[in-house]
């Protein structure tokens, strides 16, 4: 069942569900956190309206700075303003940043403890069209190994609003990743929000199995979770969206009442939400597991549904993982 | 900032000390850079005793001036000079390079109060120097930025992305320096990657271009004073320099890039400073 306290949307499961990108989320929350603090700054890397940074420019365009195609320098000229009072938001395509920009953003953001916040943008194999070149499918893993990061990964356009808030608020570096497509809207302004917290989106009677998920594909967990109930197997969905820190104490009791795990993530499973989670119940609560994500390839030109459809990560592919779990389990 | 020659007198006599220091540090930690810091010592002797404004009581002071060291090798020289600023007793150079120390073997700003960043990678410091003077700009603040950086460093592309936005932005409260050695770890810069001609650069991104002997501190503070004059544009102040200066089998030997003094080496050295190669008598000897 769909947990009452989540407050989730009343059409959870209709067709017609409102659609939007994450990055809106971001471009609204940025917008929200300027008005509240004069010393958040926003920088960018010649993708204003894409990474929806230009509301804040529109705004404040004495605290934003144009960098140009120069991922490098925007990363580090914000480690400058962060180490100076500022709270800066940076923005680009997370192939470019974080992407280009690792070891800059190591050196002098992470080990410097600079006050920044990156934005990865068009994140994942659901940017579609473009093709590998523009999907980001491993910037979770890079940042999540750098000390002092934290990594939030919104499963909607509201929850990104709100992290992007939030992340203001937090001292230290951070990584919120995005998505291009429009996506289903399904949580809402009353849905539990904390950075550092995995939140129960559905619990069934007597779980077997549960799905834990970041970003867009919550919500094709939560659609797998009510097909898996029709065919008698019972789950429970997280939505995992910082994953970094992970949420112990929540995992470790969602893993106490199940006798599998499955990951979600628009990643690569090398290093993501997957990683963390193994990482974790490998330590605390061995268990076995199966990993919905990119299985080690590229992606590829094509229409983000096709995609999706192709890799497996929808909630046919999460269904068909829960199954492969239960298979191993009863063998 | 008028430079009498009485405090003339005194900055280079303050050089010469931080220049054995640097040698008796790198001695005692086995290991580090010699050249570079050597070549630099008249400069940051000048920035740290007669341009900065900042107080080594007070290392968190808004007002002070922010001073970025871009390529972080060279901080035995920053560290020996906020030493003698006052930052921290001079005994703890003897801790360089070793484990617990502040001084980690390229700079933490989280370390060791004073130092406004975190370096070593090379090609980063100048953006760090931006963001710290677009904040100052935004706050406005009356704050400079300097930023020292190295010749080498040149070859980064992340630096070049910096000269551009500097000269986009007309920062005229950042001045850099460029520590114009010639030399890199791989060999001469004109032989691992040409980067002549440099004033020409600069000039085509923006800037203003001042050229100095690095050595004459009396031509480094009337280069930061017409800095100050300039608006519209930041300012580059290249620096010639010897590598290894002060220290006769080190002057312009790459080699000596990234190695420090033996025993022997650092007494031979350390007797030439002392006497000003010869000069005049040790009264150490």
């Amino acid at each position: 069942m769909v947990k009452k306290e989540s407050n989730l949307v009343k059409n959870l499961f209709n067709k017609e569900l409102e659609q939007k990108p994450t990055r809106d989320g971001y471009g609204k929350g940025l917008l929200e956190a300027g008005k509240k603090d004069k010393n958040v700054v926003a920088l960018c890397a010649d993708l204003t309206e894409s990474t929806r940074t230009h509301l804040f420019a529109e705004a404040f365009p004495e605290r934003f700075f144009q960098v140009g195609v120069a991922e490098q320098n925007m990363v580090t000229v914000a480690a400058g303003l962060g180490v100076s009072g500022k709270v800066p938001f940076i923005a680009s395509y997370a192939t470019f940043s974080p992407g280009r920009a690792w070891e800059q953003i190591r050196t002098t953001i992470c080990y410097n403890d600079s006050n920044v916040k990156i934005a990865g943008h068009h994140a994942g194999i659901s940017v579609g069209p473009d093709g590998a070149t523009h999907q980001a499918l491993e910037d979770i893993a890079t940042m999540r190994a750098l000390p002092n990061m934290r990594v939030v990964v919104p499963c909607d356009a509201v929850e990104a609003y709100k992290a992007t808030m939030a992340s203001a608020h937090i001292h230290g570096p951070v990584y919120l990743r995005f998505g291009r497509e429009k996506t289903p809207v399904f949580t809402t302004s009353d849905t539990p929000f904390l950075p550092g917290r995995a939140e129960i989106f559905y619990q069934g009677a007597k779980p077997t199995i549960a799905i834990v998920a970041c970003g867009s594909l919550v919500y094709e967990a939560l659609k797998a979770a009510q097909m898996l109930k029709d065919e008698g197997i019972s789950c429970i969905v997280v939505n995992n969206h910082t994953i970094k820190p992970l949420d112990e104490k929540c995992l470790l009791a969602v893993a106490r009442k199940v006798k599998g795990v499955v990951s979600v993530e628009e990643h690569q499973v090398a290093g993501g939400l997957g990683s963390a989670l193994s990482e974790l119940f490998a330590r605390k609560h061995p268990m076995s597991m199966e990993f919905v994500g990119m299985q080690d390839s590229f992606g590829e030109s094509g229409s983000p549904a096709e995609l999706l459809e192709k890799y497996g990560l929808n909630a046919a592919g999460i269904v068909k993982a829960v199954k492969r779990l239960k298979k191993k389990n009863s063998a | 900032m008028r430079l009498s020659s009485s405090k003339l007198l005194l900055l280079e006599k303050k050089a010469n000390d931080i220049r054995q220091n640097i040698i008796e540090a790198l001695v005692e930690a086995g290991s580090g850079h010699s050249a570079g810091p050597l070549g630099m010592a008249d400069i940051f002797t000048a920035l740290y005793f007669h341009v900065l404004n900042h107080d080594p009581d007070n290392p968190d002071w808004p007002e002070r001036d922010r001073f970025v060291l871009s390529n972080g090798h060279i901080c035995p020289l920053l560290y020996t000079t906020m030493a003698h600023a006052g930052y921290f007793p001079i005994e703890e150079l003897f801790t360089l390079r070793k484990l617990g120390t502040r001084l980690q073997g390229h700079p933490h700003r989280k370390t060791l109060p004073g130092l406004e960043s975190t370096s070593g990678p090379l090609g980063s410091g100048l953006s760090q120097a931006i963001g710290m003077a677009l904040a100052g700009k935004l706050d406005s603040k009356k704050y400079r930025t300097y930023c020292a950086c190295s010749d080498g460093e040149q070859d980064e592309g992340n630096f070049w992305e910096a000269v551009m936005l500097a000269g986009k932005l007309k920062l005229s409260s950042l001045t850099a320096v460029m520590d114009r050695n010639n030399i890199q770890i791989d060999g001469n810069t004109e032989s691992v990657m040409p980067l002549e001609p440099l004033r020409a650069k600069y000039e085509a991104f923006n800037w203003h271009v001042i050229e100095i002997d690095g050595h004459n501190i009396a031509q480094f503070v009337d280069a930061v004073n017409e800095a100050r004059a300039i608006f519209e544009k930041p300012t580059m102040i290249i620096a010639h320099t010897i590598p290894g200066k002060g220290v006769s089998f080190m002057e312009r030997d790459y080699t000596w890039h990234g190695k420090p003094p033996t025993k022997i080496e650092a007494e031979e050295a350390l007797n030439e400073l002392r006497t000003l190669e010869g000069k005049i008598e040790s009264e150490h000897n």
